[in-house]
């Protein structure tokens, strides 16, 4: 049976038709919309190189159903940066060397993004590292990425602060 | 994954009548589901998905101080809930020390109390399992199985129940409300899961179709807010199912003397274990480690060895020990940035009891 949804993507609105309702969210994203920035890495929701942000907030995109995000917004990777001006999350993982192969960073930066939305981390590296648990880097970036998120968060309430003044 | 009907019904009367059909499982946050899916150890043929349905995500207060979750309500959203957290800070400590931010932002209440077993040999198609195919026989047995149950188990069954957030609501008397087609009903926590006997694949009082639409907590659950921990104890620090964990509640007079106490371990058994012995034996006796040791034995007295886990039995003792005497020390105002983790002791917290 075809299956319609409306989804946002990245700031677009989408209508989509599945005509099979296993598909993932992750494998929406990669195989039918060429938005391969999110990765597949075990596909079973323990590494969490596919995390996305649904409705503002991450989650595994291989174990959620596409079929199931009738309504829902969708920020991936592609859509962070600014044009050419890089969101500061990811401005600061290559000021942290926050990667080595890259293959995890884009799950991290939406992890970390949604982590510092979140605004428990309070400059803590151990809360940071507990927040990002779900994210796994075979390269052992892990140092790098600590920093970066707590850089991030430093630069982002700075801007906060300007924005509201 | 095997292919399936989807269906998105739009109350819960439909979704009762779609999810009766024989091979229907509903859908809520799936992070259990299509993991078990993709492996083959679950094949629907129809999925319900619910997470449309309205009125099942709210935080619902009652006067007296009681709580009512609704089903769909997220386990971060629970969490982070202060006036929840406040009022209930084990039920809040156990939801943040299970699995990682993103399956938090997905899973679902309901779905947390129906979430399966982790034991490989039920994850796994090609081994036996008495779970997921009646009478195949058990390869945990035989196997690797230091994880397994050391309370309640059959010899058909040695699996554990890995959630965190049910051991608090065991502790605390939680009672399910669940539709059905003749309407809500009511079973408390503590009954709802099942021991495996010889039916393991009979796993909650739930008939076909039945769905749970809420968890309540009582004001009395409430009482317990000045003393009450989360303590699990992980291969790893974080993003790990326990190997033994444990929920206490306290309530101790002015002159240090415990005069209610609740106590539920979890991943020793196919359901979270409450421990009345234990419970009742804390009550009249001086806030301390020696009532807390003598808690853990009385709390482990029954246990017995599956296989390779009779560490289980004295870590199970420690465990209770240990969040009693945590739970003694006073709810903190904040939780530690490792909620519900042995590690970072508080000064003067016994590391080893």
């Amino acid at each position: 049976m075809p299956l319609s949804i409306q989804i946002t993507i990245n700031r677009e609105p989408r209508v989509i038709d599945l005509d099979d309702p296993r598909v993932t969210l992750l494998d929406l994203l990669r195989e039918r919309l060429e938005l391969t920035g999110t990765k597949k890495g075990c596909d079973r929701g323990q590494c969490g190189a596919c995390t996305v942000l649904v409705n503002g907030r991450r989650v595994n995109a291989c174990l959620t159903l596409a079929a199931s995000l009738e309504g829902a917004s969708v920020e991936t990777i592609e859509g962070v940066a600014d044009g050419a001006h890089l969101h500061p999350v990811q401005q600061a993982f290559i000021d942290h060397d926050g990667f080595q192969c890259g293959y995890c960073t884009p799950g991290q930066i939406m992890s970390a993004i949604g982590l510092l939305r979140e605004a428990c981390v309070h400059g803590d590296a151990e809360r940071v590292r507990e927040q990002m648990s779900g994210n796994l880097c075979r390269c052992g970036a892990y140092a790098g990425i600590v920093e970066a998120v707590l850089d991030a968060e430093r630069v982002t309430a700075g801007q906060a602060q300007r924005g509201a003044a | 994954m095997n292919p399936f009907d989807y269906v998105r019904p739009t109350t819960i009367e439909e979704a009762v009548a779609a999810a009766s059909e024989p091979g229907a499982a509903y859908l809520a946050g799936g992070t259990n589901l299509l993991d078990l899916m993709k492996g083959g150890a679950m094949q629907p043929t129809r999925l319900v998905d619910i997470t449309h349905l309205p009125a099942l995500n709210a935080i619902e207060r009652d006067s007296e101080g009681g709580a009512r979750i609704g089903a769909l309500v997220k386990n971060a959203d629970l969490a982070h809930d202060d006036k929840f957290a406040h009022d209930f800070p084990a039920v809040a400590e156990a939801l943040l020390a299970g699995a990682s931010p993103q399956l938090r932002n997905a899973a679902t209440v309901g779905g947390n109390l129906l979430q399966r077993t982790r034991c490989a040999y039920f994850y796994d198609p090609a081994s036996a399992c008495n779970k997921r195919l009646p009478g195949a026989g058990c390869d945990a047995r035989g196997g690797l199985n230091a994880n397994h149950a050391v309370l309640g188990w059959s010899d058909a069954c040695i699996a554990t129940h890995p959630s965190d957030f049910c051991v608090a609501l065991a502790a605390l008397d939680a009672v399910v409300e669940v539709a059905g087609r003749d309407g809500i009903r009511e079973a408390a926590l503590t009954d709802f899961h099942q021991l495996p006997g010889d039916t393991p694949h009979e796993e909650t009082v739930l008939a076909p179709g039945e769905l749970i639409v809420g968890v309540r907590l009582s004001a009395e659950a409430a009482a317990f807010a000045w003393h009450s921990r989360y303590l699990k104890v992980r291969e790893r620090t974080s993003y790990a199912f326990a190997l033994v964990s444990a929920a206490a509640a306290l309530k101790i007079d002015d002159d240090g003397i415990i005069t209610d106490a609740r106590i539920a371990l979890g991943s020793v058994a196919a359901k979270p274990w409450r421990t009345p012995a234990a419970e009742a034996g804390l009550i009249g006796a001086r806030a301390g480690i020696e009532a807390f040791a003598a808690a853990g034995r009385v709390a482990l007295a029954g246990a017995a060895p599956s296989g390779d886990n009779a560490y289980k039995i004295q870590l199970g003792q420690n465990v209770v020990a240990r969040v009693l005497a945590r739970a003694a020390a006073g709810t903190p105002r904040e939780l530690p940035a490792l909620p519900g983790a042995p590690f970072a002791t508080a000064a003067g917290e016994l590391a080893h009891v």
